[in-house]
């Protein structure tokens, strides 16, 4: 009876995972299919590798969609380094340092971790098109070289918390400063915390929409998300196969970080509640 | 330990793992030099200038004039406003339970040392990685329009869901249930934090299945529901890029789509009207506080601490 049950619920999961999949599969399969087909052939079976959508999808818009995910890929990179540097030092001064009103500041960094983007879009907007920095990449990229990404302040506190005080006590009465603590000691053994920072970083950049749309507007700063949407506005239900087909190349670096990081990203999620 | 459980222990005065020990201000400041910089212009200071730019009428060519509570008295009669806030609500007050009700359901069923458990998270976790982008969007637009997947499948003919006003916000609110995946993942890292000992204790006192649940998993599992509860809210309040790709940012049919944001959107992006884009986000932070405000109070009734 036991192992019954056990069965049947094995096949229920089953089918929901695939349910649950079912769309993005079904994506990848037709994007390998003739542009007419994606219309009348719900199935998941491929006659043939049809690959002609991608030729067709990679040379669609003013440039090659190579260009734009070069964009998004040096975006995602300079995004990485600033959380890395700065939310890492951030999170050693609220995990190991004392200082006046430090409860107040930590309270005022949690508080950020929720707050939205689009209350401060308006004014951060008016300031960076001041500096005439719209149309870079700097709007995206300078806030996380000053640790506005408060969850990974956050998830480095929690982990710098756990390491054991003797070692930097120890650090200390060898003579060390805090810059050689947290150079020598702390960030070597947070190497898991800041993998996940790594891999979150990288896939809710790439993912994002709404700051790029708002900051790029010229056509060779298009980064993938803001490029897939004029393609969409560009090809309205003309050419789905080559639509799919760009939308498949945009989703596998996030499949890829998701295959590599699945660890990370799990912990990271666990451990600290996510977005 | 979540950064809501940290809140709520700071409010309560629990000095905590903070305090203590000796003051190393001049280090602490070094540190945090570059934090400091952004809250002083990326966020708290935008915060500040937007309640400032929300009293005036600016269009970023000419300086801003200010027009007292002309912003204010506008939004009582935009009608546009109000369709947007209705729209927001119903995605927010449905999606949500419905979201956190299936992580719920699949964190319990996958809790018991099932075999495969770290297949099935990852299955169900991937989509809420890929919800938010663009290509998932465009997916969408296909599934749900009048000759997509879901017609093929269900062999409808020509009933387009997202053409039409009365369906166009419900894809919305699957795309957002079909993204249960990372609360579920929390759910999880909470139930097996509840010590084992707890359900063997109860066992041996004669509790069945449904009390031991009832009254070990519920309530040890109530926090861990709270902090997915305001997240999620807080999440699902500021959703923009599925409705702008689906809607072809335009919010429609009849904007059934008009998310909150994509309104803000619209008037601050769309026509340059940065003063009332202002206080149009500053009445999306007073509501967004409010409700959390709510639920931290609400709280008091339905979570409990053991600490």
């Amino acid at each position: 009876m036991i192992e019954l049950r056990k069965l049947v619920k094995h096949v229920g999961l089953i089918l929901l995972a695939l349910v649950m999949l079912y769309p993005v599969l079904w994506m990848v399969v037709s994007s390998l299919r003739p542009d007419n087909e994606i219309f009348r052939r719900p199935g998941l079976i491929l006659d043939g590798l049809q690959v002609q959508n991608y030729g067709t999808g990679w040379t669609a818009l003013v440039s090659p969609f190579g260009h734009y995910l070069l964009n998004s890929a040096i975006l995602v990179l300079a995004c990485i380094i600033g959380n890395l540097a700065s939310c890492s030092m951030a999170a050693y001064a609220f995990a190991r340092l004392d200082f006046t009103g430090k409860r107040l500041w930590f309270a005022i960094m949690l508080g950020t971790i929720m707050l939205p983007i689009h209350v401060i879009i308006v004014p951060q907007y008016i300031m960076f098109s001041q500096l005439d920095w719209v149309n870079t990449f700097l709007p995206l990229v300078v806030p996380k070289f000053l640790a506005t990404d408060a969850f990974f302040v956050f998830l480095m506190v929690q982990f710098i918390r756990g390491l054991p005080r003797e070692l930097d006590e120890a650090a200390r009465i060898d003579g060390c400063g805090h810059a050689r603590i947290f150079l020598r000691i702390i960030l070597p053994l947070m190497l898991p915390a800041l993998a996940t920072t790594v891999i979150f970083t990288f896939i809710w950049t790439w993912n994002d929409f709404f700051s790029q749309l708002i900051y790029l507007t010229d056509p060779e700063m298009y980064t993938v998300p803001v490029a897939l949407r004029s393609f969409v506005d560009a090809t309205v239900s003309t050419s789905w196969g080559s639509m799919f087909a760009m939308s498949v190349v945009s989703l596998a670096p996030v499949f890829l970080a998701f295959l590599v990081g699945q660890r990370y990203l799990i912990r990271g999620i666990a451990t600290t509640g996510g977005k | 330990m979540s950064a809501i459980g940290e809140l709520q222990r700071m409010r309560k005065g629990s000095r905590g793992p903070l305090g203590g020990g000796r003051r190393d201000n001049k280090a602490a400041f070094v540190f945090l030099a570059p934090w400091f910089a952004g809250l002083l212009f990326i966020t708290a200071g935008p915060i500040a200038a937007s309640f400032v730019l929300g009293f005036t009428d600016y269009n970023l060519i000419q300086p801003p004039t200010f027009n007292g509570l002309d912003n204010f008295a506008r939004m009582l009669t935009d009608a546009r406003l109000h369709k947007a806030l209705g729209v927001t609500l119903i995605y927010v007050v449905v999606s949500v339970p419905l979201q956190l009700g299936a992580a719920l359901g699949l964190a319990l069923l996958l809790d018991k040392g099932l075999r495969g458990l770290a297949f099935y998270r990852s299955a169900f976790y991937l989509p809420s990685l890929l919800g938010s982008s663009v290509a998932v969007a465009v997916l969408w637009r296909q599934i749900f329009g009048a000759d997509g997947l879901i017609n093929q499948l269900l062999g409808i003919e020509g009933r387009g869901w997202i053409s039409d006003p009365d369906t166009a916000l419900w894809t919305l609110i699957i795309l957002n249930v079909w993204t249960f995946g990372a609360p579920m993942v929390i759910f999880l890292a909470g139930l097996r934090q509840i010590p084992r000992m707890y359900y063997e204790a109860a066992a041996t006192d004669g509790a069945g299945k449904w009390t031991q649940f009832r009254s070990i998993t519920i309530p040890l599992l109530s926090p861990i529901v709270f902090f997915n509860l305001v997240l999620q809210i807080i999440h699902a309040f500021q959703s923009f890029t599925q409705a702008f790709v689906v809607s072809g940012g335009t919010g429609g049919p009849s904007d059934s789509t008009l998310f909150y944001t994509l309104y803000l959107y619209q008037r601050g992006f769309g026509n340059f009207d940065m003063g009332y884009a202002s206080a149009l986000a500053w009445l999306l932070l007073v509501i967004i506080a409010g409700i959390t405000a709510v639920n931290f109070w609400a709280a008091k009734f339905w979570v409990v601490y053991d600490d």
